[in-house]
């Protein structure tokens, strides 16, 4: 005879079924949901604090970037173009708008402006932390190159969105910074052509700094990110210089799963996710 | 030929890539001609034709089984007189269709990528380099010009630009100086951009801004200041300076200011193109140019670092 408590549980498990059968439709066809368990739920070492999230905060600073600059491109335009009615060009007229005009268009592209400078900053702590924890050593020196190339598409993105708003500021700027590259050797007079799109920053100028701004490098940048932490994922999280798990020294796994948030998942040697429990 | 085998997979066929050539032309010939159309529509029905009879009568189909089959016969169609008995070797081993399709799919994928990319990237690029410079730039007549007076003279260098293109340089008119035997006007034009990192050099003194004066010249509006640069020119980034030839007297600038050519047309100053100076010797009328080819700011033009820099970007 089926208690109360027993009707309850069964009605609990229906319903679980019922939830999670969707996931199950979606795992069978495409083994997405484990894909997303292995990315989000890995084992870390025990010991790690909370420089070891600066990586994330940065990822988190591009997608604001990322978010906002999508939004702010359908209201601003890339044209050098005097607008009549206002007498200045058209970029810097449709930034005005957006700062002063547009509901909330002030806020959209104060996160951008200031995320901007965000985002470069903790890039480089995010790269001091990786430095100093010694984590680029072996197995990681590729992340650590991936990292680096990361850091000069983002300033990459820092010289060319400085130019749209298109005042004296990112004007003068520009100037300073193509002529930067011009004095490189042998190469220079021609990257500084490249970059102004002629032998004069002009229109053109504009609408190339803003399709690098906003296309070619966010593509590089994306495509990186998702090597970079596809490395991440395959090496595990490195415990901090002063572990005592890591150095052989700390409880065991076994002790340390007690304690501590879990095994020893992703310690210095590449092969430590294979041999503990996975 | 296993039962599993059996099923009628086409053979590899030229005949369907003629039918979609003539399909093609069919398509364009619409857009552009008659006469295309119709040869592209001919060129689709003898490949049509051609593509359906080898499906009907088979023979690729038993071209393909026969090295699988060995001696064995296809069902699917009459046997080829030229491939009996066992294959001459195992076909795995000398060139599998694997191997083949694996060729041809980075072959053409290639073929397609290069095609896609050449294009794209040589617009990229190519215009950036391609006819560069600008019209000549006609300055108003030369009384505008009293003899010895630096005049700042601001001007579009490409009115269809737009403001972007307005470039500043300082004109003084030399009198005269004694060239092949006649007597020539002299000026000394130079470009306010700094030799260091490309910013606008201010003359180092008082602007009458009460004498400026503002008239169209040609298609171009000029406006000329008179200024006298005492202390020559000094850049606003960072501390370049110059004496009023547009030799570097202080700071990070690797050269003198670069300097325009001139001609006079009709009584008009006309500037015609930039160029790059190492040293001025002497001043005004006489002075003693070392010219070099237009280079970009922070470029040498002489000393070792030349070397650095041997070809230039075209400018025009």
């Amino acid at each position: 005879m089926a208690t109360r408590a027993d009707i309850r549980a069964q009605r609990r498990a229906q319903l679980q079924a019922a939830a999670l059968y969707p996931l199950d439709w979606v795992e069978e066809r495409s083994g997405l949901v484990g894909g997303v368990r292995y990315f989000l739920f890995r084992k870390v070492p025990g010991d790690t604090n909370w420089f070891q999230t600066l990586g994330s905060a940065t990822l988190t600073a591009f997608l604001v970037q990322a978010l906002t600059g999508v939004i702010l491109a359908m209201y601003y335009k890339p044209s050098a173009v005097v607008d009549p009615r206002t007498g200045t060009p058209v970029a810097y007229a449709s930034i005005q708008h957006i700062t002063n005009d547009l509901w909330w268009g002030w806020l959209v592209r104060g996160m951008h402006r200031w995320g901007a400078s965000v985002f470069i900053i903790l890039m480089f702590m995010h790269m001091g932390r990786v430095f100093l924890f010694g984590a680029y050593k072996y197995p990681r020196e590729l992340n650590w190159i991936v990292g680096v190339l990361l850091i000069a598409l983002g300033m990459g993105e820092g010289f060319t969105g400085y130019l749209l708003p298109w005042d004296q500021t990112a004007y003068w700027a520009t100037v300073v910074g193509v002529n930067i590259n011009g004095t490189a050797p042998f190469l220079g007079p021609f990257i500084a052509s490249l970059l102004r799109g002629g032998a004069e920053i002009g229109p053109d100028t504009l609408s190339r700094f803003y399709s690098i701004h906003m296309l070619l490098i966010p593509g590089g940048i994306m495509a990186m990110i998702g090597l970079h932490l596809y490395l991440v994922i395959r090496l595990g999280v490195t415990s901090p210089p002063w572990s005592k798990e890591a150095a052989g020294t700390g409880p065991l796994p076994d002790e340390a799963a007690a304690t501590t948030n879990g095994h020893r998942a992703g310690l210095v040697r590449p092969s430590a996710r294979g041999t503990n429990g996975r | 030929v296993a039962e599993h085998d059996d099923h009628h997979l086409p053979g590899p066929s030229l005949w369907p890539v003629g039918f979609a050539v003539g399909i093609a032309a069919l398509l364009v010939g619409l857009i552009i001609s008659w006469i295309v159309a119709g040869i592209g529509a001919a060129i689709a029905i003898v490949f049509a034709f051609l593509w359906v009879r080898e499906m009907a009568t088979g023979r690729n189909l038993t071209a393909e089984a026969q090295p699988t089959g060995g001696a064995e016969e296809s069902a699917t169609g009459p046997a080829l007189p030229a491939p009996a008995g066992p294959p001459a070797m195992p076909h795995a081993d000398r060139f599998p269709r694997s191997r083949f399709l694996e060729g041809a799919t980075l072959g053409l994928g290639g073929l397609i990528g290069g095609i896609v990319t050449v294009p794209v990237a040589g617009f990229a690029i190519a215009p950036v380099f391609l006819h560069q410079g600008h019209p000549d730039i006609d300055l108003g007549p030369l009384s505008n010009f009293p003899e010895g007076q630096y005049m700042v003279a601001t001007f579009m260098e490409d009115p269809t630009q737009g403001e972007v293109s307005r470039r500043t340089a300082f004109v003084r008119n030399n009198g005269t100086v004694q060239l092949n035997g006649k007597s020539q006007p002299s000026f000394t034009v130079i470009s306010n951009r700094c030799a260091h990192l490309g910013c606008p050099v201010q003359p180092g003194g008082p602007i009458d801004e009460s004498k400026k004066k503002t008239f169209t010249a040609g298609s171009n509006q000029v406006t000329l200041i008179p200024t006298i640069p005492a202390g020559g020119f000094i850049c606003p980034c960072h501390g370049g300076s110059y004496d009023t030839e547009g030799n570097r007297t202080a700071g990070p600038p690797v050269r003198a200011l670069d300097r325009w050519t001139f001609e006079i047309k009709n009584g008009h100053l006309i500037l015609l193109k930039n160029y790059s100076v190492g040293h001025v010797l002497g001043a005004g009328a006489n002075a003693k140019i070392q010219k070099y080819d237009l280079h970009g700011p922070g470029q040498h033009v002489n000393g070792p670092e030349f070397w650095f820099y041997p070809v230039q970007a075209p400018h025009g």
